[in-house]
């Protein structure tokens, strides 16, 4: 869908005034909500979503049991008034979809073997959307998972790089997202670099495959950092009452 | 006591070798490298690390003290909800009464509460709780509240010191369930003195001297009130 009306580039940046490899700003807060074990309030841009983590606790209905390992359910909400013209609520097809990516991602990096029989219910409602919300969703899923106290390999975490007029980008803006050639959300564990997810919408050529990846990945590094500050600067605040 | 900084750790913090030390509670090891699996402390005890939690579900251990809701009254058994991610079984044989069969409901009911042990706890992670034990009783009266189950030691303090102090001056009777869950009886206004203090052990739960702090307090709360 090219628009020939919309200049993604002026004076060689981008439409937001960022660079090429430049992250929208980032706001992270932890532990808002206190009928959760763990939550996390984010804000990513023009993103803005939260997210409460319970459990873990007995999963019902019964039949979804598993008797060796937790099951996880990620449940990702667009809320009606995210977008401009108003959302219908309820899930559909797309938030299906992120839900269940985002189930699976978390499955590899929680130490679900800990709780046979339980389920560990993570709730990413999106307050306000503007491009890449998937990849927020999943980051302050991350976080929300720590601070609930839930036992983890790593603090998963998410970004985006994609290309717009023939040009590769890092996590991408609402326009750029409407606009551009490509899209690549990828998930990563940090500490190991493992990939936990990684869709692409649009067309790369393998060369800027590769490098979009190397990209996305930087991105997921410097998001981690964002990331950890949040939860230790939470709790060092409480070690200092004296 | 040494006043050495406590640290806090969050999942994936790199702690160790398992050359130099042991991989203890809270940690997991890959590659011969020693990381936390949760949000917590470290606690390095001879050649063990440990990382205490902040924050988690309660986990249940075999001989634990905890307070129980009753969910579900079955034929021969309860469900009871110990605030661990499944209920415990209390069966028949481990109360102190002749409950005849299908005639549970008579004894406990939904919604009751009762101090109780846990029995045993087995691979499958199914957990038996009992009463059989001495002090374990069907709770009449007073007051639950609930507290984060990690906060529980702060609570009890070191070989009880914390909650004998609170029961010198507040003269109530409570009952710290490992599980969170305490239970309080007294009158209104000791209740009450008993609540806030709970609440500032909790939020202050990471800090030094605490015990010290809270006696001091009360002590001039009591003489306030005289």
């Amino acid at each position: 869908m090219k628009n020939d009306d919309i200049k993604l580039f002026q004076d060689g940046k981008r439409i937001d005034g960022r660079t090429n490899d430049e992250l929208r700003p980032i706001k992270i807060e932890v532990g808002i909500l206190h009928r959760a074990d763990g939550s996390c309030y984010l804000e990513w841009g023009g993103n803005k979503i939260m997210v409460a983590v319970y459990g873990p606790r007995e999963a019902v209905p019964r039949h979804t049991q598993n008797q060796l390992r937790a099951i996880v359910n990620a449940r990702y909400n667009m809320a009606a008034f995210s977008v401009e013209d108003r959302k219908r609520p309820g899930p559909d097809r797309r938030s299906r979809e992120i839900s269940k990516v985002t189930s699976e991602a978390l499955e590899k990096i929680l130490l679900l073997e800990k709780f046979p029989r339980a389920a560990i219910d993570v709730n990413i409602e999106v307050l306000n959307a503007e491009a890449g919300t998937r990849c927020a969703g999943l980051t302050a899923a991350g976080v929300a998972l720590a601070d609930a106290g839930i036992p983890m390999k790593d603090i998963p975490v998410a970004c985006a790089a994609g290309k717009i007029e023939g040009q590769l980008v890092l996590d991408l803006g609402k326009e750029e997202d409407n606009y551009g050639d490509a899209d690549l959300p990828v998930a990563l564990s940090p500490r190991t670099g493992e990939i936990l997810l990684l869709q692409m919408d649009g067309h790369l050529t393998i060369d800027e495959f590769d490098k979009a990846l190397d990209m996305a990945i930087k991105g997921c590094q410097k998001v981690s950092e964002l990331q950890k500050k949040a939860i230790i600067e939470k709790y060092i605040a409480e070690l200092e009452v004296e | 006591m040494t006043q050495e900084k406590r640290e806090i750790v969050i999942p994936s913090q790199l702690l160790g070798d398992t050359k130099q030390n042991k991989a203890g509670r809270g940690t997991f090891v890959e590659q011969g490298k020693i990381y936390s699996e949760i949000l917590g402390i470290v606690n390095r005890k001879s050649d063990f690390i440990n990382v205490i939690p902040i924050k988690g579900r309660y986990d249940p251990i075999e001989g634990d003290f905890v307070i129980g809701i009753v969910e579900d009254p079955m034929a021969s058994s309860w469900l009871v909800d110990i605030n661990a991610p499944y209920p415990a079984l209390l069966h028949v044989s481990e109360v102190p009464w002749d409950v005849e069969f299908g005639e549970t409901d008579r004894y406990l009911n939904h919604g009751d509460s009762v101090m109780a042990k846990v029995a045993s706890v087995d691979i499958n992670r199914k957990v038996n709780i009992t009463l059989k034990d001495r002090n374990l009783y069907k709770i009449k009266g007073g007051l639950i509240i609930n507290v984060e189950p990690s906060k529980v030691p702060r609570i009890i303090g070191k070989k009880g010191s914390m909650i004998s102090i609170l029961k010198k001056y507040t003269r109530c009777r409570i009952f710290v369930g490992q599980n969170g869950r305490i239970w309080i009886d007294g009158d209104d206004e000791n209740v009450a003195k008993v609540l806030h203090t709970i609440k500032k052990i909790e939020s202050e739960s990471l800090s030094y001297g605490l015990t010290n702090r809270i006696e001091s307090l009360l002590k001039n709360e009591t003489q306030e009130v005289q």
